[in-house]
């Protein structure tokens, strides 16, 4: 697979502060890949380092396996961050013919991607006049401008209303599907699980795991439970090898699995052992489950 | 480096009010042919400025590129803000993520910058020619193209004036607050390290200490050209003084004005090399 780009140790300092440490990770082409974190762990530091507009304070990084500067590797690169940056007095179009300019691309793409963003008819407006999600679609627009080989968006969908969150995803999937590799930062959970096939997961600038979605939801999931003889319940799960830690809450029985168990084959093993439930419910944790998981343990 | 021109020129030409601005510098510059319609007739006394001699050759070099001079004030407005809106904008930050590198970006200015010097010196070059012919008394292209190193000294001029106001664009990086720094350093120039060194070293020292200042450097490669002129010397000189005053442009003053802007264009590298947008 190729490597799009390579984080090798990166670390960064503000003054006492260290607000990325020692990170190291892989993008590989075709993926859709999420950075994760609460705010202030370093997402937008790290994206900002790798494109060109802070500086490291250790470690490296590569883009396309090194060959390239990084300024030309920013011109197959397409990026947004945080807030949506255009000249003020000037329309969309005049905004993009200058993106265009910047990246040495031909102009003939403005009209098709402004068309795909949904911004044709506004195309001779000011950037001022525009609201926040046109503002934001049109960064889009600009970011595809080059038919980048990855796009980074960094919080594409904060500050906008539901609609423009929705907007927003649905050109974020439609730009995926075209087998783009998309880098996508956000706190948002629900947001990366829709989007995203791997996951970063950061905290204070430290990496706490990066792999497939799938396998960072690594359980085997776990199963609600309720009988009358609970105690015998207990027992039994407690003596389950399959099983790891018990949790009892409000006469619920929370069993989390150690290894892959079916819910018909439980329900068969405890009836052959006498203890009848009157609840069984057999689930996965969800990426927001094992996210706070994952970022309190290792506090 | 077509390609920077051109980045410059769309973000430029494409906002009012530096458009409005450039377009009424270079009205400006052809203004300074009004001069010549300068004209008193009151009764017995008249008085025809143009008739006066000032638009001989070569002495119209030197007092064109120093009134023009003047209007370079007018341009710092358009450089300044046009380095300063970067950052309020945070374009600068779009611009180095849209594959533009931090060399390019001066580069861009720069060349811009260097640009606008060219325009402006071909325009006076053009306006003084035009008024000459009209006006001077000699006209043998000998006597035209004499002194035309004042025209030099006007652009390298303009070219340190500009870069030091593309350095303090970037430094401030607010445009009122640059402007307002530009004021307060001209203040520090004449009064803070003029003075200092005067009452440290003497007079002396403080007169050539001042040739190395960046503003005075820049105000010394043209000198002011109105006691130069014929009318004027002849009534100093009924007053009984004696007028000995150097005018020429010297070697060594082009050659700090030309340190000074590598040294502003440099810096203001090495700063935005330095900060994190």
């Amino acid at each position: 697979m190729e490597t799009i780009l390579t984080v090798n140790n990166l670390t960064k300092k503000f003054g006492y502060l260290t607000a990325v440490k020692d990170l190291s990770f892989n993008i590989e082409k075709g993926n859709v890949y999420g950075i994760l974190g609460p705010n202030g762990s370093g997402k937008s530091t790290t994206l900002g380092i790798v494109l060109n507009v802070v500086n490291k304070t250790a470690g490296d990084f590569a883009w396309f396996g090194g060959n390239v500067s990084t300024h030309s590797a920013l011109k197959k690169v397409g990026a947004i961050i945080e807030r949506p940056n255009f000249y003020p007095y000037m329309t969309a179009i005049q905004n993009l013919k200058l993106v265009c300019k910047i990246k040495e691309v031909p102009e003939d793409k403005i009209e098709e991607k402004l068309e795909m963003v949904g911004l044709l008819e506004r195309k001779n407006s000011k950037f001022r006049t525009y609201s926040l999600g046109m503002k934001q679609r049109l960064a889009i627009a600009s970011a595809l401008l080059n038919d980048p080989e990855i796009l980074i968006l960094d919080e594409p969908t904060n500050g906008l209303d539901p609609q423009g969150i929705h907007q927003i995803r649905g050109i974020i999937k439609k730009i995926a599907a075209q087998g783009t590799t998309i880098l996508l930062a956000s706190h948002l959970l629900d947001e990366v699980e829709k989007v995203c096939s791997h996951v970063v997961i950061l905290r204070k600038g430290e990496k706490l795991y990066s792999g497939p979605v799938d396998e960072m939801l690594t359980s085997y999931g776990f199963f609600e439970l309720r009988a009358t003889d609970e105690p015998a319940l207990m027992n039994f799960l407690g003596n389950h090898g399959s099983f790891g830690s018990l949790k009892q809450e409000n006469g619920l029985i929370t069993a989390i699995l150690k290894e892959e168990m079916d819910a018909s084959s439980l329900n068969n093993d405890l009836f052959k052992n006498g203890i009848v439930l009157s609840h069984l419910v057999k689930r996965k944790a969800s990426l927001e489950e094992q996210f706070l998981s994952l970022t309190n343990h290792n506090k | 480096m077509l390609r920077l021109l051109q980045i410059e020129f769309i973000k430029l030409w494409n906002n009012n009010a530096s458009r409005v601005l450039i377009i009424s510098y270079f009205v400006l510059i052809l203004c300074m042919a009004l001069i010549a319609a300068i004209k008193f007739d009151i009764g017995p006394i008249q008085f025809h400025v143009a008739e006066q001699g000032i638009f001989n050759f070569p002495y119209i070099w030197h007092l064109n590129t120093w009134i023009a001079s003047g209007l370079k004030l007018f341009f710092a407005i358009i450089i300044v803000s046009m380095m300063a809106n970067e950052y309020s904008n945070k374009t600068l930050k779009q611009n180095l993520i849209d594959g533009l590198s931090k060399k390019e970006f001066i580069a861009s200015k720069f060349i811009t910058v260097f640009a606008f010097s060219v325009i402006s010196t071909i325009f006076v070059f053009l306006v003084s020619l035009v008024l000459g012919l009209f006006y001077s008394d000699f006209t043998e292209l000998s006597i035209i193209f004499s002194e035309l190193e004042y025209l030099l000294a006007y652009f390298i001029k303009l070219l340190g004036f500009f870069s030091f106001c593309l350095f303090l664009g970037i430094l401030v990086k607010r445009s009122a607050f640059a402007l307002g720094f530009l004021i307060i350093w001209f203040a520090i120039e004449n009064l803070g390290i003029r003075f200092l060194v005067w009452w440290l070293a003497g007079k002396e020292a403080s007169a050539s200490a001042m040739k190395f200042l960046p503003l005075e450097s820049m105000g010394n490669l043209i000198k002011e050209p109105i006691s130069r002129f014929k009318a004027v010397q002849s009534m100093v000189e009924q007053v009984g003084e004696e007028f000995h005053k150097d005018y020429s442009v010297h070697f060594y003053e082009i050659l700090i004005v030309g340190c000074w802007t590598s040294i502003f264009i440099y810096l203001s590298f090495i700063l935005l090399k330095k900060r994190d947008l």
